[in-house]
């Protein structure tokens, strides 16, 4: 699915620290009981982005982390977050390499809908449906899904602003070009 | 203007001003000019009713058309005839809490319909209000908005286009039957046809419907060759034009190009008779409604509220 | 056979004789002809995006005309009630003038049309059998049949009653008098269809007025009938012909009625947008106050107003309309009141502001000026020619083979004999 991933850097509304692929696309072949029973469509996601930081072992193998809740001053201050007021931090999310659910299960990225949907419960079941984000593909056959993630960026999830196209002429705008 | 001088058999020197003044004064311009335009043929003149040729008839007309297409346009276009697939009624939902109003899709659709650059045509008008005024004050709305960046703290969006009627007023006006509603609900017109009178425009309450004030233009590098005979195959002079849900796509299984261009996924697209689609399903459990639906067009146009939020907040 | 060619060739000598004042009427007219056909040569090469319209205004001046010449023909009845119905004589006299007006309104209501289209070349696509007419659904289909119907009846019987008179002969009235009595309701008929050709569509908040039909006949009545009066008038100047002030009269006092009226359903209107305050009263907002700074039409719709009142009260009191400065004033203001109010004060309005809320301020550029001008010159030719071929033979002058010599009036022939002597 090249053209998946075209879409996504068409959109340039995430946030620009996702470059590398990551992780294999979630295709419904690898679809899991779970996943069947949650009504995760049975259609083509495409890859999550990923970040450079990624796989977060690269480096968090040898420094321990400090867990507690505090003001970044060395590492990750490229991370705005402006997400859920002050109530988060990083590892409400973050487990390793994985994702950390509520319940303390743990995800790995592609799946990464979970985590959001803790929250966003009926933004998740629209997703689901097809009627929350974009979609591209077939609308009576394959469709392509993304991720919550490839078009907001978790850590400060609202829409950068666009410029708009050129507005439309005004009819008396509108002449005769003969060239 | 060269200053050449002419002579003429009466021995009398005129400059080429001159004389192209006195021919231009009478019917001497009548005859020269749309013989310049050429382009009058038996076969396209007498070219029957899209709904009333058979098969091969088609075939043929197709077969000229192209050939035409292909003079004109300097481009090899083809144009299909897909008919509707049975059990398909299309339906189309528009996420207004979403809606930023970039005017992706305006452009999309005219990349793939190809409307003319100049004069300029557009399908999709992106109307901007302000918040908490009037609803849908048509009236105050902006369709020539040009800020820097969307979306605008205090306003909302809403584009329109054809709202393809299951009782469209157009078709009941067209006095030619140039225009109607095709079985999976697609409101087509066929330009071979179409005698270009504007009393679909008048009837139409959605300002959906365009006409060819002039000979459109579109740059050959820029033409799509892949169109349908009821939808995007580059138009006439003088023939009125609209949104077809992008049937050359649409009846080949593809979502309409709108659809996917829309950054921010506000736009939906599916059967609306099939319990499962995504339209289906938003139209059951979203805050749905329909433009003007005092006018009993019954649109297959669906605006709805996914979230209770906006963009701009 | 021979007869009819050599009738053919007597008639065409006729028309093309006549003093200077005709040549020069007659180049005049062919002139501003020749002028329309080139702006429209040039509409049709470059396309309508040489007019003011556009898709927020899509129809403008041409077919404002059309409405308005659509009325002055069906007003063509108002003379035939009187004169065969009511067997008012003076105007059964002048009656085959006022369906000569009729057939020339009607022509150059189809000349608007034609104009107005796109693909002019296609206009077969809307006749029945050859082309594929959406009847009885469109109301343009139904346009289509009753203005060609229309013509026809008119031409039939214009063409009917000069027959008999240039053979000589009194009409028969039993003969022609199921046509005549077809053409009342079918002249009602056009205007209505015309207006419901506007009022069908809730689009047009402005045309969707179940108000808008009789207000159309009305003002029908108004403006054609003011025609007349003024072309009866020069006719009886120019020609041979006696038409009695009482036909005049009569017409005028028809007049001030179909003004009155008029005037009420334009206040019942009014009363209703206005009172009501619905966001439907933009469009009469835009006319007569003027929409978000916007106010072309404003100072025309008012003077239109204006004209309107004032004829109405120069027609009502007898003694105002029964003096010739007076009514002729009356019949240009009514004239020109009804041709604004009924032909750009109505299109453009249906249009402003447009179905998305747009306000477009339309107002026809040159190309259209001139190619209006052009039709109105040869409707004026069409029924010079008309009247030119019609005057001798009503009056005697002009008599085809067949007819009985001693069927005609002697005293025409007299009278006939001293203009001639004249020359």
């Amino acid at each position: 699915m090249n053209r998946g991933n075209a879409f996504i850097f068409t959109l340039a509304i995430t946030g620009l620290f996702f470059i590398l692929p990551l992780l294999s696309g979630a295709d419904m072949k690898g679809k899991t009981k779970e996943e069947q029973k949650d009504g995760i469509p049975k259609f083509f996601i495409p890859k999550a982005p990923a970040s450079e930081n990624f796989p977060c072992s690269k480096c968090h193998n040898y420094k321990p982390a400090d867990k507690s809740k505090r003001k970044l001053v060395l590492y990750h201050t490229d991370i705005v977050f402006k997400h859920a007021g002050e109530q988060q931090w990083c590892y409400d999310c973050h487990d390793g390499d994985k994702l950390r659910l509520q319940n303390g299960q743990l995800v790995g990225f592609e799946k990464s809908y979970y985590l959001c949907g803790q929250c966003h419960g009926t933004v998740f079941r629209d997703w689901k449906a097809g009627i929350h984000g974009k979609r591209t593909g077939m609308w009576n056959g394959e469709k392509l899904y993304r991720l919550c993630v490839s078009c907001h960026d978790p850590h400060q999830p609202r829409f950068k602003p666009l410029e708009p196209k050129q507005r439309p002429m005004k009819p008396q705008e509108i002449k005769l070009d003969r060239g | 203007m060269s200053k050449k001088i002419r002579s003429n058999p009466l021995g009398i020197e005129l400059n080429r001003r001159t004389f192209l003044k006195g021919a231009a004064a009478g019917l001497a311009a009548t005859v020269v000019r749309p013989a310049a335009a050429g382009a009058f043929n038996w076969d396209s003149f007498l070219q029957k009713h899209f709904r009333e040729m058979n098969d091969a008839e088609i075939k043929k007309v197709i077969g000229r058309l192209e050939k035409e297409a292909a003079v004109e346009w300097k481009k090899n276009i083809h144009i299909g005839t897909a008919k509707a697939m049975p059990g398909v009624k299309f339906g189309y939902g528009l996420d207004l809490s979403r809606c930023i109003g970039c005017r992706r899709c305006v452009y999309a659709c005219v990349d793939e319909n190809n409307q003319s650059r100049t004069p300029q045509v557009h399908w999709i008008t992106v109307l901007r209000f302000k918040k908490g005024e009037k609803w849908i004050d048509l009236e105050n709305s902006e369709k020539y908005y040009s800020p820097k960046q969307v979306p605008e703290k205090d306003f909302f969006y809403m584009p329109v286009q054809c709202q393809q009627c299951e009782n469209p007023p157009c078709v009941k006006a067209c006095p030619t039957q140039a225009t109607w509603k095709e079985p999976d609900g697609i409101v087509v017109i066929d330009y071979n046809w179409c005698i270009g009178c504007r009393y679909c425009m008048a009837a139409c309450p959605y300002g959906a419907r365009r006409f060819n004030w002039a000979k459109p233009n579109i740059p050959a590098d820029e033409i799509n060759p892949e169109t349908h005979y009821l939808g995007n195959r580059p138009r006439y002079k003088g023939v009125v034009e609209k949104c077809t849900f992008c049937i050359q796509r649409t009846r080949a299984g593809k979502y309409p190009a709108c659809v996917e261009v829309c950054p921010v996924g506000a736009r939906k697209f599916g059967n609306l008779l099939d319990p499962k689609s995504e339209i289906r399903y938003l139209i059951e459990n979203k805050r749905v409604f329909r433009l003007k639906e005092d006018m009993n067009t019954n649109p297959k146009f669906y605006y709805f509220f996914a979230t209770n939020i906006t963009q701009a907040d | 056979m021979g007869n009819i060619i050599k009738n053919f060739f007597k008639s065409l000598w006729q028309i093309t004789r006549g003093d200077i004042k005709y040549y020069i009427w007659i180049a005049f007219l062919f002139v501003l002809i020749a002028l329309g056909i080139s702006a429209y040569a040039r509409q049709l090469d470059d396309g309508l995006i040489i007019t003011a319209m556009r898709d927020q205004v899509s129809w403008g001046v041409y077919i404002s005309n059309f409405t308005f010449l659509v009325g002055v023909a069906a007003a063509a009845v108002l003379l035939v009630v009187p004169a065969y119905l009511y067997n008012f004589k003076p105007i059964k006299e002048i009656v085959l003038f006022g369906e000569m007006v009729a057939i020339a309104a009607i022509t150059m209501c189809i000349l608007f049309i034609m104009v107005d289209l796109g693909q002019p070349l296609r206009v077969w696509h809307l006749l029945p059998v050859v082309g594929l007419m959406n009847f009885p659904s469109s109301l343009l289909a139904w346009d289509v049949i009753v203005l060609s119907g229309y013509l026809f009846i008119n031409l039939l019987l214009v063409l009917y009653a000069l027959y008999r008179l240039s053979i000589g002969k009194e009409y028969k009235l039993s003969l022609i008098l199921p046509l005549i009595l077809l053409s009342i309701p079918w002249a009602v008929s056009i205007h209505t269809v015309t207006a419901f050709l506007y009022n069908g569509f809730p689009s047009r908040p402005f045309w969707n007025a179940s108000i808008l039909a009789p207000r159309f006949l009305a003002s029908a009545f108004c403006s054609g009938p003011a025609i007349m009066l003024i072309l009866f008038q020069i006719i009886r100047k120019l020609t041979k012909i006696e038409i009695e002030d009482r036909a005049l009269f009569k017409i005028a006092e028809l007049v001030a009625y179909a003004m009155g009226i008029n005037l009420f359903l334009l206040g019942a209107e009014v009363f209703k947008e206005f009172y009501s305050g619905s966001i439907h009263k933009a469009p009469l907002e835009y006319l007569y106050l003027g929409l978000h700074g916007k106010m072309r039409l404003v100072p025309w719709m008012w003077t239109a107003l204006v004209f309107n009142v004032t004829a109405f009260v120069i027609f009502l009191i007898p003694k105002i309309r029964e003096n010739f400065i007076t009514l002729n004033i009356g019949a240009v203001l009514i004239v020109l009141g009804v041709y604004i109010e009924k032909g750009m004060g109505l299109v453009i309005p249906g249009f402003v502001p447009d179905t998305l809320g747009e306000i477009y301020e339309y107002w026809p550029v040159r190309p259209e000026f001139i190619i209006t001008i052009g039709i109105w010159a040869f409707g004026a030719l069409l029924y010079t020619l008309l009247l030119k071929f019609a005057i001798p033979v009503y009056t005697g002058e002009l008599r085809f083979k067949g007819g009985e010599d001693a069927a005609i009036d002697p005293a025409m022939i007299n009278k006939h004999r001293r203009e001639k002597s004249e020359y």
